[in-house]
């Protein structure tokens, strides 16, 4: 059988799952399910799992993306659902298929978060962060594999909106995936190093969709 | 989830420890339930999880449906000083509700330097740590584990400890615990009705009198307690509740894979060893019985490998049924199959071979003794040839890989056995050198050596400990005696050895350098990271406390030893005949050849042991 690709949510208590145990906690999972995963042939055989775009530990996520193979040919229709009923909770499958697209197609993320603030306005920050991100370069320092850098992550971000809510201040965001890839929590290290008076007493993040170059949802 | 929590967690080293939400976890309605029970593991979320008799207990107090168990872990260091910070008690995974909310708060105790975790855990969920300061019924906190067959230093703290197997027993107490809660029992009242039940020892019950000298000089029971408790042990392990669905770790954890009990109990009587005379008498597990519970726990969990507990696998009558049993399902599914806990004398080319099929992995061999005349001593049924053979199958069969454990300062020893350690690795390696099939990839010997520590209930129970000093001087002298290169030497620090002993023999007025150390900042002591010997001594000095009259005195045979009142099923005059022995270099044979009338198989009440 060929590739299969299965969307899930990561969310609530499993968004402090680190990647490389969630990839363990899946094996055991597809292990439960009773679906057998095809391993790597080798010296030391493992079995063939690749979650695009690794997501942060404390992050959540509606729109994960795992590619795999499996020593035998399963049923589509009902796999999300007996994955589901096996994994801790907060991973939820959402649905398997073929994949047409290579995940190296997705360009964009839309991602949420909520910037809290216990002491200060939330009107005026909403305001002041609007102010902020609507210049046209932000030059950050920021960690590469080479040691750090200045960075522009100003054309990362194709879109950015605030909102007051109740927790705080909604941030809705389109922010590049891949080549350049663009941690969400990098709005609030610009914001620490350039702007500090802006930056929230906490921020987290949800991944929301997907979607390719041409802003087309990507699947 | 609690919204300090949420702000600390992203900061700490794996989070997911912190979290609960588990594949298998149990979650109940706490309205539903009549008594929310705390089950604390005084230690790190990794060696918790990794702990079968947790998960057993688990299970089995959660099968009580007004019972609701939930797991409790002492958090690392960086999570400490967060939730301090953050002033967020301490809290169970499963509901994240503070230990206060709770009715019970029970403890599993392994080993002494987890004392000072006890209190901290308490103390961290604004509990207070001494029995004397609770005063209401509620929270009740008991303890079990195997440092309740010495409780007394842990008296102060605990209201009542579980001595034994706790899989009948622990619920026998949560329903008196319901009925004291439903009933508005005081304290009081609910601790002298506890003590009627087998097994449990309460500390307040019994008063302890001391001779000028220090040593103790009665033990009087009152209020209806038992003179003596009686461990309680599960009869029939096949019948006895297994948990076929345990909780999967979403990070990992130390023994992350399937654990199967093969057996309870030990038929060598190795004259040091605490275990193989305190989870006396023996019982086995059918097979069969394994094979089920393996494959269907295989299939709940999804591990990936196996791992066949005992004191002393290779005397498990139907290891290689159950060998072969398992890996017709392992094998196909790629499942590794461990099997610790060899011996050296019987370890068999036909298992070797079984388990090469799947992984092969280092050997280790407990050797103890460097001298067939201190093996002797200590009844540790090893020969030389024994473990020649067993290396020479092993190196033929290609590991190069293995492992020496000894102990120094057991009774007896002398420097002659100590370089015998250095000669036999020596040995080994020759032995290398002439059936080794492929000598490119080299070959590691390593020795470890740890500084012997009398126990209560075992043959040594009176010995005395050798100096720091003495420990230091015993190992340098091996250190010049090991000449090869391929042969690495480990040694276990001298003064954890040291806090343990005055621990392990310890009695109730400990509990002021125990409360003490933890005041000074004292917890997760079993860690290097952590522990620091200044602390102790300075409890020590401040308490007038002599770590010569716990660790380095030899106790009389006719003293009163301050776990009297513990009665785990052998008689004491088998283990004073027993250290005779070890005086006279002699064997005794083991239980299998021929029964030594212990008295362990009274605990079976007309059942047989299967030694």
């Amino acid at each position: 059988m060929d590739k299969i690709r299965l969307r899930f949510k990561k969310t609530g208590r499993a968004v402090y799952i680190s990647h490389l145990d969630l990839m363990h906690t899946l094996q055991r999972g597809f292990s439960r399910a009773g679906y057998a995963l095809k391993y790597s042939e080798g010296f030391n055989p493992h079995p063939q799992i690749s979650i695009a775009l690794p997501l942060s530990v404390g992050a959540s996520s509606l729109c994960e993306i795992m590619d795999f193979r499996l020593k035998e040919d399963a049923e589509l229709s009902d796999m999300a659902e007996n994955l589901s009923r096996v994994m801790p909770e907060g991973i939820e499958m959402i649905e398997a298929y073929e994949p047409s697209r290579k995940v190296s197609e997705i360009k964009w993320l839309h991602v949420e978060g909520i910037m809290e603030y216990d002491e200060r306005d939330k009107a005026e920050m909403c305001a002041g962060l609007e102010k902020f991100f609507a210049n046209d370069e932000i030059v950050i320092m920021k960690k590469t594999k080479r040691g750090v850098g200045e960075t522009d992550i100003r054309p990362a971000i194709s879109s950015v909106d605030f909102m007051v809510s109740e927790e705080g201040v909604k941030v809705s965001a389109l922010i590049s995936a891949q080549e350049p890839t663009l941690n969400p929590e990098l709005l609030v290290d610009a914001l620490r190093q350039k702007e500090p008076r802006l930056c929230p007493d906490f921020a987290k993040f949800t991944r929301i969709e997907t979607y390719d170059a041409a802003g087309k949802v990507f699947r | 989830m609690d919204k300090r929590l949420e702000r600390i967690l992203p900061r700490v080293q794996k989070p997911a420890r912190y979290t609960g939400g588990e594949y298998n976890q149990i979650i109940k309605d706490k309205n539903a339930v009549d008594i929310r029970l705390a089950f604390c593991f005084p230690d790190t979320y990794e060696i918790g999880m990794s702990n079968l008799g947790m998960s057993i207990l688990y299970h089995t107090m959660n099968s009580l449906d007004y019972v609701w168990c939930e797991r409790v872990f002492a958090p690392w260091g960086d999570m400490y000083e967060e939730m301090k910070k953050a002033q967020l008690p301490l809290y169970a995974l499963e509901s994240g509700d503070s230990l206060s909310d709770f009715d019970a708060i029970a403890f599993s105790i392994g080993y002494e330097m987890a004392y000072t975790t006890v209190l901290d855990m308490l103390d961290m969920s604004g509990i207070p740590v001494r029995c004397s300061d609770r005063t209401e019924l509620l929270p009740l906190v008991f303890a079990g584990g195997t440092a309740a067959v010495n409780a007394e230093p842990m008296a102060a703290f605990i209201d009542l400890f579980i001595v034994g197997e706790g899989e009948e027993v622990n619920n026998e107490l949560l329903a008196l615990l319901r009925e004291a809660k439903l009933g508005a029992w005081s304290k009081k009242q609910f601790l002298a009705k506890a003590a009627q039940i087998e097994g449990v020892y309460v500390p307040s019950l019994y008063n302890v009198e001391y001779n000028a000298d220090g040593t103790v000089s009665s033990i009087s029971a009152h209020d209806g307690a038992p003179e003596q408790v009686t461990k309680r042990i599960v009869a029939d392990l096949d019948a006895s509740p297994y948990p076929t669905k345990p909780i999967v770790p979403s990070t990992e954890v130390v023994h992350d894979r399937v654990a199967l009990e093969l057996f309870r109990g030990c038929v060598r009587g190795c004259r040091f060893c605490q275990a193989g005379h305190v989870y006396r008498p023996i019982r086995a597990k059918k097979h069969e019985t394994l094979v089920r519970q393996g494959i269907e726990t295989l299939k709940n969990t999804g591990h990936e490998n196996v791992s066949l507990l005992s004191l002393s696998s290779s005397d498990y009558r139907e290891l290689m049924q159950l060998c072969d049993g398992l890996l017709e399902y392992c094998e196909p599914r790629s499942i590794g199959l461990s099997l610790p806990s060899l011996r050296a004398d019987n370890f068999s080319m036909d298992i070797m071979h079984k388990l090469q099929k799947v992984r092969k992995s280092g050997l280790t061999f407990a050797v103890e003794g460097g001298s067939q005349r201190l093996r002797d001593a200590i009844n540790k049924n090893v020969t030389e040839e024994d473990l020649l053979n067993t290396c020479r199958l092993a190196f033929e069969g290609g590991w190069n890989s293995v492992k020496l454990y000894y102990m120094l300062g057991l009774p007896t020893e002398t420097d002659e056995d100590i370089v015998g350690i250095a000669e036999m690795a020596n040995k080994v390696l020759h032995c290398w050198r002439t059936y080794a099939k492929n000598k490119n990839r080299g070959v590691k010997i390593t020795i470890s050596t740890s500084c012997f520590i009398p126990k209560p209930h075992s043959p040594f129970q009176w010995e005395a400990q050798i100096s720091t000093e003495e420990y230091l001087r015993r190992v340098n002298l091996l250190r010049s005696s090991i000449t090869a290169r391929n042969v690495v030497y480990n040694w276990h620090d001298a003064e954890t050895s040291l806090i343990e002993a005055v621990l392990s023999r310890g009695d109730r007025r400990l509990a002021d350098v125990i409360e003490r150390v933890w005041r000074m900042g004292g917890r997760l002591e079993a860690w290097t990271d952590y522990f620091t010997l200044e602390r102790w001594y300075k409890a020590f000095e401040e308490t007038c406390t002599d770590t010569w009259f716990y660790a380095q005195r030899e106790r009389s045979t006719d003293e009163i030893l301050p776990w009297d009142m513990i009665d785990v099923g052998v008689r004491r005059q088998h283990l004073i005949h027993e250290r005779e022995q070890c005086y006279a270099s002699a064997l005794s044979p083991d239980c299998r050849k021929q029964c030594s009338a212990c008295g362990a198989e009274k605990l079976l009440k007309g059942g047989r042991c299967d030694g």
